[in-house]
C-alpha cells in the first residue's frame, strides 16, 4: 500500500535552515529520502547543489552522515563505502546512499555508476535530476530538456535529455525507479522498497529548479505535478525487469491515459521563453510516444503479472 | 640495505627466501600487512600487482574486499570512501593510470586518508611507451603524499610494510615507487618475513580520523572557507588555509617518522634501508651523485668506476623526495665539491626535478656544492654506465672550471638519429 502524506514519518534528519535556494526541489525530497532510510544511513555526495545544501565547515545542516567526494566519483565512492563496512564487519550497520545532480550521474558520473552497475554493488543511487549544471550557474547537461535555455544553450537546447533510469535498466540492476521531489509519498516509498533490497537501486528524481528553471518559489510542487501530468516525467518502478507506473502516472493510466499538452508546461518558466511552436511540438511527439511506450509496458508487465498472481 | 646490530635474529630465522618480482614483493607486502580493501585497474607494467592480489582474493589466502572498478580514477576513489570508514586500503598504478587519477590523488591527501598506493614507474605518452622512467610520480609530488622510492624488490617489501606503518601513524597518504620493468618484472631474491612477525609489527589500523556513524554524525569534507569560521557553540575552526598548512606540518613531521619506522623495522625485521637517503661510498667523496630508485644502484658502479680513475666520487640515494628531506641532504653535502642529480624525469621547460629541489635547499647554506643535473633514462632508454661515468666526469670539469651554474646534460640522446 502507498504510504500517505499523512503517514510520512515526523522525524527529520534534515535540520531547519540550510543553503539552497528558497523553494528548492532537493530539501523537499531529502527529508523523505533520509526518513525512508530511517537516518541509519552513509551519504555521499559529489560536487553540486547538493553539497552547498550541506552546509560550510564547520556547521552541517543534515544530521546523517555524509561523506563529500569529487564532481566524476559518487559511484565509486559508494562502492568504497560498501567495501569498507563489508571489510570491517560493519555492513549492517546502515545503508550506503549516492546521492547526486544529473550533471554528477549521467555525464561525469556515468562510467563510475555504469561500473558499480555492472559489479551489482550493494547501495542505492539517487539522482536528483534539476535538468542542468545548476551549482556552476545553469550550463545545459545531457539532461535538460530541448528547448531549455541555459548558459551554455542561448537559444534553447536542441537534443532531448538522455534516458537515464532506461540505460541503468540496460544494467540488469535489481530495482530501477524514476520519481518526482513533488510527490514526497511516492519518492518515501520507492526509498524504503530499495532499503531492503540488494545489490545497486537506481533511483532517478525529477526536482524543480526555481532559480534554473526560472519559476517563482511557491511553485515547485505546482511545477513538479504538472511535468508528471504532462508525461515529461513519468512516475514508475522497474523490479527485476518487471516494469509497472506508480502514484499520479498510474492514476493517468487508469484514467485513460490523457496527458496535459507539453505547451502548457512550457509556459510555467522562463527557461522556455522563446521557444518556437515547432520545438513545443518536436517535445509534445517526444513525450507522446514515450507516454505509449510507457503505457503499454505497464498494461504488459505489470497489468499481466498482476493477473497472473490473481 | 644493512642489517642493524639489535637486528632480530629470530624474524630473520623464520623469513622464508623467494625468488621474485618487483611487483610480486609489491602484493606480498599488501597481504602481509592484511589489506581490507583493494581497488586498482590494470596497466603495464603495475597489472601483475592486482592480477597477483586478485587471485590470493579469490582464493581466500587474503581475506579482504577486492573491487573490480572501471578506471584509476575510481579506483582511488573506493581507496578513499573505505578509508573514511576505517579499512585499510592498497592500490598500485603507473603512468597514464596515475595522471587519470590526479584528482583523487590531491582528495586522498587533503582528506588525510592513510592509503597505500605502490608505483611502477613508467614514462608518460604522448608517444606512447610503457618502459622506465620517473615522470609519473615526479608529477603528482606536490599533492601531499609521502613518495618512498625503492632499489631493488626486498626494499619494495620492505618499504611498502613500512608505508603502512608511516601513513597510519600521521594520517597522510603514501606511494611507494619502483621502476618498471627494471624492477617490476625483474626476479630477485626476496626475504618474506613470516606472516606472525608483521601481525605484531603493523597490528590493525583502528584510528580513522574520520568518524562514520549514524548515532554521532559527521559531514565529512564539506566546503570550507577561506577564513576560520565559528561552530554552532560559537567555537571556532580553521579555514581552508589552516587545514593546509596542517597537511605540510604532518609531511614535515614525516620526515622524523620516516627513519623511525625504518629502524623500528630493522629491530623486528632485520632489515633496514637508511631511512631518508642512503649512500655508497660517501665519507670522503667530493663528487657525489645523486638519483632516486635503480638508478642509484647503477650510480653506485659509475662512482666505483671513477673512483679507479682516481676521482672521489660516492653516491646519495634518495629514499624519500616527498617530504623533501633538506636538513638531512644539507648535512650530508655540505663540504663536497660537487652534486650531480641523475633525473629520470623532466620539468619540462625547466630541467629535472629533483636538481632543481636539491639546489634550491642548498642555496645560500655554507659550504655548497656546485649543483648540476643531467637527464636520463627517459622511456626506457638504456643508462650505460660509463656514460653515467662521463656525465660526472663532464660535471667535475665544469665544476673545476668554475661554473655554478650550467644547462642541464642529456645523457645518451641522439638528436642527430
Ligand atoms: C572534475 C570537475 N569538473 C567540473 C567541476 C565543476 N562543477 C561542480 S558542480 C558542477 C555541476 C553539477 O551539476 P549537477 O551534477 O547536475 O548538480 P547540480 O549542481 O545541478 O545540483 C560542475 C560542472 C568539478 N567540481 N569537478
Ligand atoms: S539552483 Fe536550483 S537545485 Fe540548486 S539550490 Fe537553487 S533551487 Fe536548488
Ligand atoms: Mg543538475
Amino acid at each position: 500500500m502507498p504510504t500517505k502524506i499523512l503517514d510520512l514519518p515526523d522525524t527529520s534528519y534534515v535540520l531547519p535552515g540550510n543553503r539552497a535556494c528558497a523553494g528548492c526541489g532537493i530539501g523537499i525530497a531529502l527529508r523523505q529520502i533520509t526518513a525512508a532510510l530511517d537516518g541509519k544511513m552513509v551519504m555521499t555526495v559529489p560536487a553540486s547543489c547538493l553539497t552547498v545544501l550541506g552546509g560550510m565547515y564547520p556547521i552541517a545542516s543534515v544530521s546523517v552522515p555524509w561523506l563529500n567526494v569529487a564532481f566524476p566519483s559518487t559511484a565509486a565512492a559508494a562502492s568504497g563505502l560498501a567495501a569498507g563496512l563489508r571489510a570491517t564487519g560493519r555492513e549492517g550497520e546502515m545503508t550506503v546512499l549516492a546521492m547526486a545532480g544529473d550533471g554528477g550521474t549521467g555525464d561525469i558520473g556515468i562510467q563510475a555508476l555504469s561500473g558499480a552497475a555492472e559489479r551489482n554493488d550493494d547501495f542505492i543511487y539517487l539522482c536528483y535530476d534539476n535538468e542542468a549544471y545548476m551549482n556552476t550557474g545553469t550550463q545545459r547537461s545531457g539532461s535538460t530538456p530541448a528547448g531549455a535555455r541555459t548558459t551554455t544553450t542561448w537559444a534553447g537546447k536542441r537534443e532531448n535529455p538522455k534516458d537515464l533510469p532506461r540505460i541503468m535498466e540496460a544494467h540488469g540492476i535489481p530495482y530501477v525507479a524514476s520519481t518526482s521531489a513533488a510527490f514526497p509519498t511516492d519518492v518515501y516509498d520507492k526509498v524504503a522498497k530499495a532499503r531492503d533490497i540488494h545489490g545497486l537501486r537506481y533511483i532517478h528524481m525529477n526536482t524543480p529548479c526555481p532559480s534554473g528553471w526560472s519559476f517563482d518559489p511557491k511553485d515547485t510542487v505546482a511545477i513538479g505535478k504538472l511535468a508528471v501530468d504532462s508525461g515529461l516525467v513519468v512516475l514508475y518502478e522497474v523490479v527485476d525487469g518487471v516494469f509497472r507506473l506508480t502514484s499520479r502516472s498510474a492514476s493517468l493510466a487508469k484514467a485513460g491515459g490523457r496527458l496535459k499538452p507539453v505547451a502548457g508546461y512550457v509556459a510555467t518558466q522562463g527557461r522556455f521563453r522563446g521557444m518556437s511552436d515547432e520545438a513545443i511540438a518536436s517535445v509534445q511527439a517526444w513525450v507522446d510516444t514515450r507516454w505509449a511506450g510507457y503505457l503499454a509496458r505497464d498494461a504488459a508487465e505489470h497489468c499481466s503479472s498482476q493477473t497472473t498472481a490473481s | 640495505m644493512s642489517a642493524p646490530e639489535s637486528a632480530c635474529a629470530a624474524a630473520l630465522a623464520t623469513a622464508s627466501m623467494e625468488v621474485m618480482t618487483g611487483n610480486d614483493a609489491a602484493a606480498t607486502a599488501a597481504k602481509l600487512a592484511r589489506v581490507q580493501v583493494i581497488a586498482a585497474y590494470p596497466i603495464t607494467p603495475q597489472s601483475p600487482v592486482v592480477e597477483q592480489l586478485s587471485a590470493w582474493v579469490e582464493s581466500g589466502e587474503l581475506p579482504a574486499e577486492f573491487v573490480t572498478v572501471e578506471s584509476e580514477h575510481s579506483a582511488l576513489t573506493v581507496c578513499i570512501a573505505a578509508s573514511t570508514v576505517g579499512a585499510r586500503t592498497f592500490t598500485a598504478t603507473s603512468a597514464n593510470g596515475l595522471a587519470y587519477m590526479t584528482e583523487q590523488v590531491w582528495w586522498a591527501a587533503g582528506a588525510r586518508l592513510p592509503i597505500v598506493m605502490c608505483i611502477a614507474n613508467r614514462a608518460m605518452a604522448a608517444p606512447w611507451n610503457v618502459l622506465n622512467d620517473q615522470q609519473d610520480s615526479m608529477s603528482v609530488r606536490d599533492a601531499g603524499w609521502v613518495q618512498l622510492y625503492c632499489r631493488d624488490n626486498q626494499e619494495i617489501l620492505d618499504t611498502t610494510l613500512q608505508a603502512y606503518r608511516i601513513a597510519e601513524r600521521l594520517h597522510v597518504p603514501v606511494m611507494v615507487c619502483y621502476d618498471g620493468f627494471l624492477l617490476s618484472h625483474t626476479m630477485m631474491p626476496v626475504s618474506v618475513p613470516d606472516a606472525a612477525v608483521i601481525d605484531a609489527w603493523l597490528p590493525k589500523y583502528d584510528h580513522p580520523l574520520t568518524v562514520v556513524d549514524p548515532a554521532d554524525p559527521r559531514n565529512i569534507g564539506p566546503v570550507v572557507i577561506a577564513d576560520p569560521r565559528a561552530d554552532a557553540s560559537g567555537e571556532g575552526h580553521g579555514g581552508y588555509m589552516e587545514i593546509r598548512a596542517q597537511l605540510h606540518g604532518a609531511l614535515l613531521e614525516v620526515l622524523d617518522v620516516i627513519p623511525k619506522v625504518d629502524s623500528e623495522y630493522g629491530a623486528a625485521v632485520g632489515r633496514q634501508w637508511g631511512g631518508l637517503l642512503w649512500e655508497h661510498m660517501l665519507d670522503d667523496a667530493e663528487v657525489v651523485l645523486v638519483a632516486a630508485g635503480s638508478l642509484g644502484t647503477q650510480l653506485t658502479v659509475a662512482a666505483e668506476k671513477l673512483r679507479e680513475e682516481g676521482v672521489k666520487a660516492g653516491v646519495l640515494g634518495i629514499r624519500a623526495y616527498r617530504p623533501f628531506p633538506v636538513a638531512a641532504l644539507r648535512g650530508k653535502l655540505a663540504g663536497r665539491k660537487l652534486a650531480l642529480v641523475y633525473d629520470k624525469a623532466l620539468a619540462y621547460g625547466y630541467e629535472g626535478p629533483i636538481c632543481s629541489d636539491l639546489r634550491g635547499c642548498l642555496l645560500g647554506t655554507p659550504d655548497a656544492p656546485a649543483v648540476f643535473g643531467a637527464v636520463c633514462g627517459l622511456g626506457g632508454r638504456d643508462v650505460p654506465v660509463d656514460q653515467l661515468a662521463g656525465a660526472a666526469r663532464r660535471a667535475l670539469a665544469d665544476a673545476e672550471a668554475g661554473l655554478r651554474v650550467r644547462e642541464t646534460d642529456w645523457i645518451n640522446l641522439h638528436l642527430e638519429g
